[in-house]
């Protein structure tokens, strides 16, 4: 009898691949070198099953998977060499991390009898990803291969997501051993909390429905746990107004009359004065970030806390809570929806006491909405506003960092979850264009825009040739300034106009380069000609780099200073 | 507010979790004051018992995020109460025919063991509380030590007191 099909030998890359199989993975974003050439190899064999899209840049392909990630909610893969692949990864890898984004990586490593030899490509991978994955592996053994792949993938999509990093010596991937993938896994320090607790719940529901001026403070955590729909009935139940972070933009549908936008830094008004004055505030999915709250021991200064979260660590890490509510986030607000289901008589005198500061947060949004002012030069605001307008609001949206980042938070609505991919917590320019490719590989069918910074392209611009390669017909919308605009707003603002190294003097004719990557290219100097370009670029089923041509010193308001208490708003 | 606090950790014996918990304490610029590591009555476990001073509200986010390493199984905070600790010293202290009795006495009092004796040396092994060891080197500091050893902090739970 044949021992290798009874026992289902296989080599290592083959485990791997039929791991990921088994994980229902059907698209990796990687690149290839020395140490996994065993993999790649195997990867051949598997074309009709894996999709592997070759990126140019091992940062690209993290950011990449993130942004599939992102927009579909599966776990993203990336497969790349030692060494330099590796290290080219950290930086996708920690911009995954800081916003809980659920990621595989396969890292290639130098064969075991060699490490720590300074092998040629060798480098410390786990060593040096240790404090920006959620966890991670050097498989030493074949033997523990798929119950590591198994473990991985369970522990980036589930709790608090997060990349997880699987360093894989070369040896390991040709040597041989049996494949049984295990049905579970078996985590002693490991097991995170959906449900939250009873009692805590109650306390919120009975405060919810005493507090006179009430407020939802919404993060990523309800994207993350597709919580929006319970968030949407439960904001309507009892009227609730919502307030978001940039992260949980999209988790509440911005047109929504409760909506009262992103709070923060270059929050709205009326967002950050019903912090302010709210004496009841739930946080979701939220983690009070020093650019969310300003001065820390003023936000909301006249409110008690409830703060639901998945991750005990982010509860009261910043602010005092009252109501610490550990959980899922979808699970927890299942829970007070039920709870209140009972208490209809409450609720509608609730609402009632309702009416008044639903009103006064109206007159804070009519006082002094966003806004910019029109002229005969392109203003970045007009560029967004129109994108919303042209795209329907549809479009799945990533944006790079700095003020390009800020205005699509302001003027772009986002009415549904996973449709705003943008680098929150690590900042990370040279995101944006990635992660489209990634998201519109994860959505072929939908509109994918990169509204982008003239500084932050530059930061991945190689990726115009996987976007080309693949015929992926995403849509890069650059506003260029001409400047590091961030940056030069807040040397406008702090440093005297002193405009030290934050001018984009030698940019690139980015309609010829588009061209010059087998991309269109279009640009728009005068307002009038911004709806044509975007019309046009819609029309084009490829990669299309748009060029917007805009007032080179316009800045992002509201702005507080950093630091400042997020009602000292300086207005446009 | 800072204050000293002893932490036991229970975590999975594997390769790499020291510098894994480690990396969070010195991720904040903490310094560790003391580390024993050891596998427990289960060999795929080791407890870990940490000795840090700092403030205590930045420890309870350390604390937690203890808690999220996969590999930590349990996080817990002993106090001085609740919890009886022990260290271990080995000292190596000069003797002469004039202190030879004096460092057995004081050895005596102090309930340990002479594991080395040469011509002008003595090797105490004493073990007992921070403060019993910290008044032992007081006490033979005079003497001249010529070199000093000591463990980490050990240090476990008091058994529940029946009421
Ligand atoms: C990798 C990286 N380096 C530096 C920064 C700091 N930074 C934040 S915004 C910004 C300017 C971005 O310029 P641009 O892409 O042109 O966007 P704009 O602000 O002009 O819209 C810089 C340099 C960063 N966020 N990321
Ligand atoms: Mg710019």
């Amino acid at each position: 009898m044949n021992n290798n099909v009874q026992k289902n030998l296989m080599a290592g890359s083959k485990i791997i691949i039929e791991s990921l199989i088994k994980e229902g993975v059907d698209t990796i974003f990687g690149y290839p070198g020395g140490a996994v050439l065993n993999i790649y190899d195997e990867l051949f064999n598997y074309k009709d099953k894996i999709r592997h899209v070759l990126v140019r840049h091992e940062q690209g392909a993290t950011h990449a998977a993130d942004g599939y990630a992102r927009a579909s909610g599966k776990v993203g893969v990336v497969l790349v060499t030692s060494g330099p692949g590796a290290t080219n990864t950290v930086t996708g890898i920690a911009t995954a991390y800081m916003d809980s984004v659920p990621l595989v990586i396969f890292t290639g490593q130098v064969p075991t009898n060699l490490i720590g030899n300074d092998a040629f490509q060798e480098a410390d991978t786990v060593g040096i990803t240790r404090p920006c994955t959620k966890h991670n592996y050097l498989v030493k053994d074949i033997k523990d291969l798929a119950r590591t792949i198994k473990e991985a993938f369970y522990i980036a999509s589930t709790g608090r997501p997060g990349p997880v990093l699987i360093d894989i010596p070369k040896d390991i991937t040709s040597s041989v051993y049996e494949f049984d993938y295990p049905e579970g896994v078996e985590l002693k320090g490991y097991s995170p909390t959906y449900f939250g607790h009873h009692m805590q719940l109650s306390k919120v529901v009975k405060e919810l429905l005493n507090a006179k001026r009430p407020l939802l403070y919404i993060g990523g955590g309800v994207i993350i746990s597709n919580a929006s729909p319970e968030l949407k009935e439960l904001a309507e139940l009892i009227d609730l107004p919502v307030t978001s972070t940039l992260m949980g933009l999209g988790g509440f549908p911005s047109e929504h009359p409760l909506f009262f936008g992103m709070l923060g830094m270059h929050g709205t008004y009326a967002a950050n004065m019903a912090i302010s004055n709210a004496d009841f505030i739930i946080a979701i999915g939220a983690r009070f970030d020093d650019r969310v709250t300003g001065k820390v021991e003023e936000f909301g200064r006249n409110a008690k806390f409830v703060h639901i979260d998945i991750d005990p660590s982010s509860i009261g890490k910043n602010v005092k809570i009252e109501i610490p509510v550990v959980g899922d986030v979808k699970a927890v607000l299942n829970s007070i929806l039920e709870m209140l289901s009972t208490k209809s008589e409450e609720i509608s005198s609730t609402r009632h006491n309702r009416l008044k500061w639903l009103e006064d947060i109206n007159i804070w949004k009519y006082e002094h909405p966003l806004s910019y002012k029109m002229n005969d030069i392109i203003k970045p605001q007009y560029v967004i506003e129109k994108i919303y307008e042209l795209t329907g609001g549809s479009a799945i949206i990533s944006t790079e960092v700095g003020q390009n980042q800020m205005w699509t938070a302001q003027f772009y609505k986002f009415n549904s979850p996973r449709t705003f991919l943008t680098s929150g917590g690590l900042g990370t320019m040279g995101y944006g264009f990635p992660a489209a490719i990634g998201a519109q590989i994860a959505c072929p069918e939908r509109m994918v825009f990169d509204i982008a910074g003239d500084g932050s392209i530059q930061m991945n611009i190689q990726e115009l040739a996987t976007a080309v390669q693949y015929n992926l017909p995403v849509k890069v919308a650059i506003i260029n300034n001409s400047f590091l605009g961030m940056i030069r707003q807040w040397q406008e603002l702090f440093y005297e106009k002193r405009y030290s190294f934050s001018q984009m003097n030698a940019n690139p004719d980015f309609v010829k380069l588009a061209e010059a990557y087998g991309a269109v290219g279009l640009r728009a100097t005068k307002p009038d000609e911004v709806e044509d370009v975007i019309k046009k670029a819609l029309s084009i089923k490829k990669p299309v780099m748009m060029d917007f041509v805009v007032a080179k010193e316009e800045s992002v308001y509201p702005m507080v200073a950093p630091g400042a208490p997020i009602t000292g708003m300086l207005l446009v | 507010m800072e204050k000293t606090h002893i932490l036991s950790i229970l975590v999975e014996n594997e390769a790499g979790v020291l510098t894994r918990v480690a990396g969070l304490f010195s991720a904040r610029g903490f310094n560790i004051d003391s580390i024993c590591v050891a596998k427990t009555l289960d060999k795929n476990e080791s407890k870990m018992i940490i000795s840090i001073s700092g403030d205590t509200q930045i420890l309870e986010q350390i604390t937690k995020q203890l808690n999220r390493l996969i590999n930590v199984i349990k996080v817990q905070e002993l106090t001085d109460e609740d919890s009886v600790v022990r260290q271990t010293v080995l000292v190596k202290v000069n003797a002469d025919e004039t202190t030879k009795s004096d460092i057995v006495r004081i050895k005596d009092i102090f309930n340990g063991r002479i594991i080395d004796v040469s011509r002008n040396s003595y090797t105490l092994e004493v073990t007992g509380s921070e403060k019993k060891i910290e008044s032992l080197i007081d006490i033979l500091r005079p003497l001249g030590i010529k070199d000093i050893v000591m463990t980490g902090i050990v240090a476990i739970q008091r058994a529940k007191k029946l009421n």
